[in-house]
């Protein structure tokens, strides 16, 4: 069962439905959101923009709960879906070992070229020792991802999940639909 | 119960389960050291398949390998591929990422997609169902084993086939270099003197299905779990939190005499081994045998909970416990049974244990003829 939703792309934002305002579009929006909305999680900049918009989108998300106690907890997952995995940051640090004459990788660039890594974000924001997972499908198909979220529930100590579809092609174009399911 | 009906492992120890078991228990290793390979400035040891092997016009290297892993675990099945009640996973970290090079020319970049790659392989096999891919680091191998346990439990499949496959390239070598992740020599996990990892080529499939009952000889995906340090993206948390969860559920109630030995994530890096000692110890399975299969193979990614699943199969068959090779001195603050040579064994069940990038840990419980 769905209890709340978020949906953010490139230049909209809904929670529960209902529109949020905003001026700023694609990444300046993700930025203006982290202003508006929580503000107090610097690492935040540090994210590619896979993690940022999973990570803005799951605190929307989280906030329509209110309480946030930031208790650990085990019985909640993070699992999503998405077509291009982690491509902005691939993209990204494929710059960096391009050119011989211009060699530069850097950890903190190659961290972020696994698309699970927003689940981590996720988790270590809020103190989730559940599953995290991460799948990738090449378009998004409501079907599948419903169907493997019910499964996730045969988890035994599984009993809510933040799932759904968090994609982005590059750094200004980006589409989250997370929702908060029960068991 | 989930059942194994059939395997194939494709690495530079052979193209087969049983060529690559043998292998392993006679001591071989493909790894090598590389100076100058894909033009990277500094060397590396890595256990690397023959490029040209494998070179094919209408197939990358990772859908090759793919392609040919399932069609030799499908030989001597009678498993319709084309079945919408067949579903295909695919678990892989980087995919086909070398297309993201200005110079390579030779495929549609559309193919770096991860769910494009897997259409390539079901396209191949003629399966009308859209392809699954589990991305989740290291630890991918054992999710794609555990979604195709769930796909199964819930009936909407007959059988389920996961490949596990990662192919190295100049983006992940230089990543994990830049890390100071790498081993300048082959990797010695849980070692004293222990350096780093080491990178490895491979693909690995296994086939499952559901059945009532099983007999004494059929092996049983049992139960396993995924779960998350809450800790940091590129390190493992300093108590072991993750993995000693993960390992917790996979062990439920069985008594831990059971197990005929843990085959670790032992990748040879001063945290992680550190960190598995940890876990393993707080779930009280500081008794049980443990080794670690990187030796061989070096870290194959996304193929290695597959792989590694298989191969600590065909042990339990042989009755043996695979040596930890590299291994010599301890080198973990907490109790670990290690080995760097075989040991022989009776008992029938093992636990995979993984953990990687994102702080994201799983364990499988396997068991011969399933839990009595």
């Amino acid at each position: 069962m769905i209890k709340h939703q978020v949906y953010i792309s490139s230049n909209e934002v809904l929670v529960d439905g209902n529109p949020l305002t905003h001026n700023e579009k694609g990444s300046a929006l993700l930025t203006e959101l982290y202003r508006n909305h929580i503000g107090d999680y610097p690492k935040f900049f540090k994210m590619d923009t896979l993690s940022k918009l999973g990570f803005i989108a799951s605190e929307l998300l989280l906030n329509t709960e209110g309480n946030r106690d930031f208790e650990p907890r085990e019985d909640r997952a993070v699992i999503f879906f998405n077509r291009n995995a982690s491509l902005q940051a691939d993209t990204h640090y494929q710059s960096t070992i391009q050119n011989p004459e211009n060699f530069f990788p850097s950890p903190a660039a190659f961290v972020y070229t696994l698309p699970n890594i927003v689940t981590g974000e996720i988790a270590i924001r809020n103190k989730y020792f559940g599953e995290t997972s991460f799948m990738v499908i090449d378009d998004y198909d409501e079907k599948i991802i419903m169907k493997n979220l019910e499964n996730a529930f045969q988890d035994p100590i599984t009993k809510t999940i933040i799932g759904g579809w968090v994609d982005c092609s590059d750094e200004e174009h980006f589409e989250a639909r997370i929702f908060l399911m029960e068991k | 119960m989930i059942v194994c009906v059939s395997h194939n492992i494709i690495s530079p120890l052979g193209t087969t389960s049983a060529e690559n078991y043998a292998a392993v228990k006679s001591g071989k290793s493909a790894l090598r050291k590389y100076d100058g390979l894909w033009g990277l400035p500094e060397p590396f040891v890595a256990s690397l398949l023959d490029r040209k092997a494998y070179a094919d016009e209408k197939y990358t290297i990772d859908e090759r390998i793919v392609i040919d892993s399932i069609s030799i675990a499908l030989k001597n099945t009678d498993i319709d591929a084309t079945s919408k009640k067949v579903l295909f996973i695919i678990s892989t970290t980087k995919g086909n990422v070398f297309l993201l090079d200005k110079n390579e020319n030779g495929f549609p970049k559309e193919r770096v997609r991860l769910g494009m790659m897997a259409r390539q392989i079901t396209k191949h096999f003629h399966n009308p169902n859209e392809p699954v891919v589990v991305s989740n680091a290291c630890i991918s191998g054992v999710c794609a084993q555990i979604e195709a346990m769930r796909y199964l439990e819930s009936g909407e499949y007959d059988y389920v086939i996961v490949c596990g496959v990662d192919v190295q390239s100049a983006f992940i070598v230089s990543g994990f270099q830049s890390f100071k992740a790498l081993s300048p020599d082959e990797c010695k996990p849980f070692d004293a003197n222990r350096q780093g990892l080491n990178l490895g080529d491979a693909a690995a499939t296994i086939i499952y299905t559901k059945k009532d009952k099983v007999n004494e000889n059929e092996w049983v995906a049992c139960r396993g779990a995924i779960r998350n340090d809450a800790n940091h993206i590129s390190g493992p948390s300093r108590v072991g939190e993750g993995s000693f969860r993960a390992l917790r559920i996979a062990l439920g109630d069985l008594e831990p005499e059971k197990i005929a030995f843990i085959n670790a994530h032992g990748t040879a890096t001063s945290y992680n081994d550190e960190m598995e000692s940890i876990a393993i110890e707080r779930a009280g399975l500081s008794g049980v045998p443990v080794n670690s299969l990187k030796g061989y193979y070096g870290h194959t990614m996304g193929a290695a909970g597959v792989l590694e699943t298989i191969l600590s199969m065909q042990a339990v068959d042989d009755h043996n416990i695979l040596g930890t090779r590299g291994f010599d001195t301890i080198g973990v603050t907490h109790p670990l049974d290690i080995s760097n040579q075989n040991r022989a064994t009776e008992k029938r069940a093992f636990i995979k244990l993984l953990s990687g990038f994102g702080g994201c840990n799983a364990a499988l419980l396997m068991a011969k003829g399933g839990l009595q």
